[in-house]
């Protein structure tokens, strides 16, 4: 496989808030139709990762390549659903408003949205039976609707990579388990899914490989934990869940595995 | 035609009354959705080191403000984005030290009486044509900005990190925001002084939040708010001879009052 061929590529990157280092020497490289789950405890560096990928953060040494160019240019082709607690709920804003805003980069600054936007933004409302909520505040709707509402702003320009933070944690089960059936699904027809969460319960029903980090980053392309990087992960064994497929979740110390 | 319109400083104060209700109507709705409220004070009281630079320099008091206005605002900004967690300390010692520096250099100009009233409670009976002229100016670059900046202005408002990702330079805008936050800072302290900003700021921003859920209909009512607190308040003020910007500031406390009883009536009925 050659370099084109992956979505992201981190070589030898670290990050520290001030005297903190939140990531150590990541080095890992994620291939272009790929569902990927970061996981690692709290402060571990997840939402720290994602936002070097997005170029949010800039390292303070190694490189990072988004979509095989510089993250600042080329993550406008990505979708991103930010972490729930980051935004202000209460802003006065409707559904509709909220979705259109994944058009941003189809129009230059101080260009108005066209009536072709907004025909494509009620086009994703209604797949996501959100059309009838168009005109409601965003501060009415449900958590499980709010984050329907966040996953249609992401899909909306049809990007090339999906970047998720911690989706669910808002949501119940069966919204949960709605909006990573979705995520197969779109994935199944080649979007790259990138999705940070606490919950290892979920991976192995849908991912095909793993980011562990907690400061170090453990990248498993094909999906299988094993006990050594959870334990260097999580700093103890974790309670493991699996939901059907065991082969792929508990694996023996010894067995062999790509740290990158 | 009332008996009060035919005094020329008091059409002059209806008109300014209009002109700064248009801009506080749209910034001050971008100061309470992003909660700048408290910047939004510091820097007027900031701006009264550039009074007191003025008085210094002996030239227009507008001249020395606009430059304090804008500068602390920005500064503001810089300090306070970059260290979040810290920023009301920060906005705090610059409002004090802006204030404490325009006191210290109208000191230093020995035998120079100027009227500190004026600009702590505000003149609006007293603006002149040029200046008049100076916010009908103020208030087509605030309209231009937000008209065609209003998907990025909202993209940031709502969530700054995904607008930068979609391409919006967020750290540009939010400087944009600061900008017209001053602007509007200058217009607001001759009308009703440096103290009472904050009330023209936020009261009609936060009445029209209790009945919309859009940024562009909150920008327009509490337009419209701000001038009907205005208008009353300057007949107030005619009627019974109160300090005009009290007597704009205490209707729109009023309103204020009458509209939070008002959301709760409607409420309740939707209830039943």
């Amino acid at each position: 496989m050659n370099s084109k061929d992956f979505c992201i590529e981190c070589l030898n990157v670290t990050f520290s808030y001030g005297p903190n280092t939140v990531v150590k020497n990541a080095s890992f490289s994620v291939a272009a139709g790929d569902f990927l789950g970061i996981i690692g405890p709290n402060g571990g560096g997840k939402t720290t990762l994602l936002r070097l990928i997005l170029g949010v953060l800039k390292p303070d040494s190694g490189t990072i390549r988004l979509l095989g160019g510089d993250p600042i240019k080329t993550r406008v082709r990505a979708g991103y659903i930010p972490q729930e607690t980051n935004l202000n709920k209460g802003f006065p804003i409707s559904v509709h408003d909220v979705v259109m805003m994944g058009l941003t980069r189809s129009r230059g600054i101080g260009r108005f949205f066209t009536s072709d936007d907004k025909k494509r933004t009620d086009a994703i409302l209604e797949q996501f039976g959100l059309l009838s909520f168009r005109k409601r505040a965003i501060s009415d709707l449900s958590g499980g609707q709010r984050q329907k509402v966040l996953l249609a702003r992401a899909l909306v320009a049809n990007p090339e990579i999906l970047f998720l933070d911690e989706p669910t944690s808002s949501v119940d089960a069966t919204g949960a388990d709605d909006i990573y059936e979705y995520l197969q699904n779109i994935n199944k027809n080649g979007t790259t899914v990138v999705l940070v969460t606490h919950n290892i319960g979920i991976l192995s029903r849908y991912i095909k490989s793993v980011a562990c980090i907690n400061t170090e980053v453990f990248f498993h392309p094909d999906g299988k934990l094993d006990e050594h990087s959870i334990n260097r992960t999580f700093g103890c064994a974790v309670d493991l869940i699996a939901h059907g497929v065991p082969h792929r979740v508990f694996h023996t110390h010894g067995e062999t595995c790509n740290h990158a | 035609m009332p008996d009060f319109l035919q005094y020329e400083f008091m059409r002059n104060a209806f008109i300014t009354g209009v002109l700064v209700s248009i801009a506080c109507g749209i910034v001050g709705t971008l100061v309470v959705v992003n909660k700048l409220s408290f910047l939004a004070g510091g820097v007027a009281h900031a701006a009264y080191g550039g009074l007191g630079l003025a008085t210094f320099l002996g030239i227009s008091p507008v001249n020395g403000i606009i430059p304090f206005a804008l500068g602390s605002s920005l500064l503001m900004g810089l300090v306070s984005r970059r260290n979040k967690e810290r920023s009301d300390t920060v906005i705090g010692v610059m409002w004090a030290a802006g204030m404490a520096i325009g006191i210290i250099l109208i000191d230093l100009k020995p035998g120079y009486y100027v009227d500190l009233m004026s600009y702590l409670f505000g003149s609006i009976m007293a603006v002149s044509l040029q200046n008049i002229f100076l916010m009908l100016l103020l208030d087509a670059i605030i309209i231009s900005c937000v008209l065609f900046l209003y998907k990025e202005i909202l993209g940031i408002s709502y969530d700054e990190e995904f607008a930068s990702i979609s391409g919006i330079p967020a750290r540009i805008l939010y400087y944009i925001i600061l900008m017209l936050i001053a602007l509007t800072v200058i217009m607001l302290i001759q009308v009703v002084g440096l103290i009472m900003v904050i009330a023209l700021f936020t009261i009609p921003a936060s009445i029209a939040e209790l009945f919309t859920k859009d940024l562009k209909r909150m920008m327009i009512m509490s337009s419209v708010l701000g001038m009907f607190f205005t208008i009353t308040g300057l007949i107030i003020s005619y009627s019974f001879n109160f300090t005009a910007g009290a007597s704009i500031v205490i209707s729109a406390c009023a309103g204020y009052g009458l509209a939070v009883l008002l959301k709760k009536a409607v409420l309740k009925h939707r209830l039943q």
